[in-house]
């Protein structure tokens, strides 16, 4: 058994079976950022930190003559998203019910996922994470409220300033909530999808991002954002009482943009 | 050209996927070249010819050893189960059998996750989800 305890949980394996796929079928919708960015990983739970190729003078040695550098790492951060399930309703789905009440773990999916999108898109100072639309050297573009028959002239102006900056696709678009169901509702004059013509012109993905803030332009050519995975999110048992049972779900990773210049961020 | 070592649209796919994707392919064209050497070795009646071909083969053996090493070196699980079966004497079979199955159970097993689609670590086995964008 390893550090998330699942032998210890009173659930059976059609539960577990249950509450993963609930899990993973969440997570995936959610997970904006990895559908964007380089993965590294995992790394498994041991792992600590991420190498940044990098090294400081140590000023000071016990004795003279020397030189001393110290390694410089990026430390991972790890996240955990409590839930608890009632067993009730786990008995249930051993009976075989197909409604069983996952609710609680369905508000965690979406909180980690939200975390880890926040995280890479706009930073974490306190786990030191600096985001994508935060580094950006890019002046920002403003989306306006509402106006998403608009966003396909936005992109292009975001997307002009990659290709300037010697930035080549293809691109990928991360879009807040509202910003993606407002241009999903959207047809331009004459009837043509927002949605398609942002495709057109990017070349790559539109993803669904919970926790962004307006949207983010990216370049998709590789290493210029940089996610490292150490625990992959995973479901672990913390304890239970005669009526439920308390879960969590977690991963640990770090994030760092090689490449400032490799993005734009839209505000709304 | 052709892209057809692509299974997936190559403008959704990572730069190291598509790497591997094309390593994949030159895997395949040396194990077809090493077979058409063979071929033509054993009906090639000229022993100056066959001598040739036997250098071009081995070229080819080469080249195969090259391209399997370089994904093995970025598929530890594939690695791992390789480890297992080549070089050995023995059972081929067995030896494969038993190389998945250790691979497998590597990371912690929980046999409360028995029979769900958890890796043996635990975790949901989410990774990489680029090419998973609309």
């Amino acid at each position: 058994m390893n550090h998330l305890l699942r032998g210890h949980a009173p659930i059976t394996d059609a539960g577990w079976a249950l509450l993963d796929d609930e899990a993973r079928e969440r997570l995936r919708s959610a997970l904006a950022a990895r559908k964007l960015v380089d993965f590294d990983g995992p790394k498994g739970w041991e792992h600590s930190a991420t190498n940044l190729g990098r090294a400081a003078a140590v000023e000071e040695t016990p004795i003279d003559g020397l030189r001393a550098a110290q390694r410089r790492v990026l430390a991972l951060v790890e996240v955990r998203a409590p839930f608890s399930v009632s067993r009730a309703e786990l008995a249930d789905g051993d009976r075989g019910a197909d409604d069983v009440d996952l609710e609680a773990l369905d508000e965690a999916a979406h909180r980690i996922a939200t975390v880890e999108n926040v995280a890479i898109f706009h930073g974490w100072p306190a786990a030191a994470i600096d985001g994508i639309a935060e580094a950006s050297p890019h002046p920002a573009i403003t989306l306006g409220d509402d106006h998403y028959e608009e966003y396909p002239r936005h992109v292009a102006k975001a997307q002009r300033l990659l290709l300037e900056a010697g930035v080549e696709g293809p691109y990928g678009l991360a879009l807040g909530p509202e910003e993606y169901t407002g241009v999903v509702e959207t047809a331009e004059h004459g009837g043509y999808p927002v949605l398609d013509h942002l495709r057109e012109i990017l070349g790559g993905p539109i993803v669904w991002a919970p926790g962004v803030r307006g949207a983010v332009l990216l370049s998709l050519r590789g290493s210029d954002f940089l996610f490292q995975s150490g625990q992959d999110l995973s479901i672990g048992y913390d304890h239970h009482d005669a009526d439920t049972v308390q879960l969590y779900l977690e991963e640990s990773f770090s994030f760092r943009v090689a490449t400032p210049e490799a993005a734009v961020a839209l505000r709304a | 050209m052709g892209f057809d070592q692509y299974h997936e649209p190559p403008e959704e796919l990572s730069a190291q996927t598509r790497t591997f994707a094309r390593m994949c392919a030159s895997l395949t064209e040396e194990a077809e070249a090493i077979g058409w050497y063979e071929q033509r070795i054993s009906v090639e009646a000229d022993e100056e010819a066959v001598a040739i071909m036997h250098d071009a083969q081995g070229e080819e053996f080469k080249h195969f050893a090259m391209d399997l090493e370089f994904l093995l070196r970025r598929t530890p699980k594939w690695r791992e189960i390789a480890k297992g079966v080549l070089f050995q004497d023995g059972d081929i079979v067995e030896h494969g059998e038993a190389a998945e199955a250790a691979a497998d159970s590597d990371a912690p097993a929980t046999p409360a996750a028995a029979g769900s689609a958890v890796a043996a670590s635990g975790s949901l086995g989410i990774g990489d989800l680029r090419g998973a964008g609309r």
